[in-house]
């Protein structure tokens, strides 16, 4: 088996009062108070796993214990702290549907614009575009700006990019919650397809039923720490019996 | 090392459509509802340059035989540096969402807004020729060598993109300061006044101002018919170099941590 992705030692440390000093009044202020770098906060501790090639991994525990972040990490968005984080293969980040779309071009514009955030090529996209519109049942509305779209309508577009490609590394921040009732069976089951054509996945979600379904590795964190690794099924029901 | 280079070589070229992608959408929001649409971009400068005509021209006639045109050359190459640089200062605080939720190389942000800058004063320069036909201006070769100064400018404008998007998102102060400090630039660069109406001191200070040895490039191209020489040569490219040098150096020091301050 071929590793995919290797989490060797991360750490992730936020700087709690750096989301307020962006002007240089304050800056010096604090710098004379050495307040500058007062407050700590790691988000993650020493976090180390290996998945290989194929594998489903989700990632399990309550509000704030790190799960957003870790996968932000492994993404390549944040970058660690302490230790390395190395990757074998193309990424998906499904961190959050349709990010870049921009409110003021319409569907069309924003599947060219989408794609190439994700790297894909122009030409790629337009071989895919009509998978794409009729995955997302948006044929309808194609030319309309997005800022007219219904937030059910964009999530749909966004996943419809984000998954027409089969990626070596998935990345899901509990998007699977998107859309009506028939629209979750529909992503659910794109999901299962691209995982039964070798995709290694990375999966947050609070559903545990979910997970249980999807993946067979779990990572149960706790404040910024692992608890526990392994076999889906063990650390789940240790999870839910905690 | 060279590595690392190939990779970044790599990354470049995966992005380039991204890059595109990013220049399209620039160019399609600015002019979206607007009844004109990119014509504005040839208007543009045109009306400024009646304008600043109406006002000016009578003041500096002995020095300055046509006008519009020493207007407008100053004018394009000072905008389009201004223009460049005021977007891409806010290029990363403004992408905020995104950089957030996806990965991908921060510079295209910022490079983006200098290469749209960069087609708008293509379009711009089709109301210079405009003008020129029109006041029946000679069009010399040297014409041919207009890349060449907008090529300087360019590397110029990134380099100073580069390091205002990365200051910009420790302290947004950059970003107010940064209007009023473009205004000066404007009055000290001579985009509608003649050099010699400056006193000696101030024409040593003005030889410190980029803009003017990109202008005085440009003009000797357009305006008077010759090329300029090995010397303005060699300093207008040693400027943008060093812009583009202290760009890269700030933006490649301070990218990780842009997330953090978003």
């Amino acid at each position: 088996m071929s590793k995919m992705v290797e989490v060797d030692n991360v750490s992730m440390m936020f700087n709690l009062h750096s989301e307020r000093i962006d002007n240089i009044k304050e800056y010096i202020i604090r710098l004379l108070k050495k307040e500058l770098f007062f407050k700590e906060f790691w988000a993650l501790r020493n976090i180390s796993f290996q998945i290989d090639k194929g594998d489903s991994l989700g990632i399990i525990g309550l509000n704030g214990s790190g799960k957003s972040t870790l996968l932000k990490v492994v993404a390549g968005i944040l970058k660690p702290t302490l230790g390395e984080v190395v990757s074998h293969g193309n990424v998906a980040p499904l961190i959050e549907l349709g990010a870049g779309f921009d409110a003021d071009l319409s569907a069309r514009e924003n599947i060219f614009l989408n794609g190439a955030i994700l790297g894909y090529s122009r030409e790629y996209m337009e071989e895919k575009f009509e998978e794409i519109v009729s995955f997302a049942e948006l044929e309808e509305f194609i030319d309309v700006p997005i800022k007219n779209y219904s937030s059910g309508m964009t999530a749909r577009l966004g996943f419809a990019i984000a998954t027409m490609n089969v990626p070596d590394i998935l990345i899901v921040d509990e998007v699977l919650s998107v859309g009506d009732h028939k629209f979750q069976e529909k992503s659910f089951a794109r999901m299962k397809t691209i995982l039964d054509s070798g995709t290694t996945l990375l999966f947050v979600s609070h559903s545990i039923e979910q997970v249980k379904k999807m993946c067979n590795k779990a990572l149960w964190l706790e404040n910024g720490q692992m608890k526990m690794f392994g076999d889906t099924n063990i650390v789940c029901d240790a999870y839910s019996n905690h | 090392m060279k590595q690392r280079f190939f990779e970044h070589i790599g990354t470049f070229v995966k992005y380039q459509n991204l890059l595109q992608e990013l220049v399209i959408r620039d160019i399609k929001v600015r002019y979206r509802k607007s009844v004109l649409g990119v014509l504005w971009t040839v208007l543009n400068p045109l009306l400024m340059m009646i304008v600043i005509t109406i006002v000016f021209s009578t003041l500096f006639k002995q020095s300055i035989p046509n006008f519009p045109i020493y207007f407008l050359t100053g004018s394009l190459i000072f905008s389009f540096n201004s223009e460049a640089t005021t977007n891409a200062l806010y290029s990363i605080i403004g992408n905020a969402p995104l950089i957030k939720k996806v990965y991908i190389p921060k510079y295209l942000f910022p490079l983006s807004k200098t290469v749209s800058s960069l087609v708008n004063m293509g379009f711009s320069l089709i109301a210079m020729f405009m003008v020129m036909i029109v006041t029946k201006a000679p069009f010399y070769s040297t014409i041919m060598l207009l890349p060449i100064p907008i090529a300087y400018v360019f590397i110029f404008s990134t380099g100073m993109g580069l390091t205002l998007s990365a200051v910009t998102v420790f302290f947004r102060d950059i970003a107010h300061f940064y209007g009023v400090f473009i205004l000066a630039w404007t009055y000290f660069t001579p985009i509608f006044y003649p050099v010699s109406i400056l006193p000696e001191t101030a024409l040593g200070v003005m030889k410190l101002n980029p803009m003017y040895h990109y202008i005085n490039y440009f003009r000797d191209l357009i305006l008077y018919g010759r090329f300029p020489g090995l010397k303005e040569n060699f300093l207008c490219a040693v400027i943008s170099l060093i812009s583009l040098t202290i760009g890269i150096t700030v933006f490649y020091r301070k990218q990780d941590k842009f997330v953090l301050f978003i």
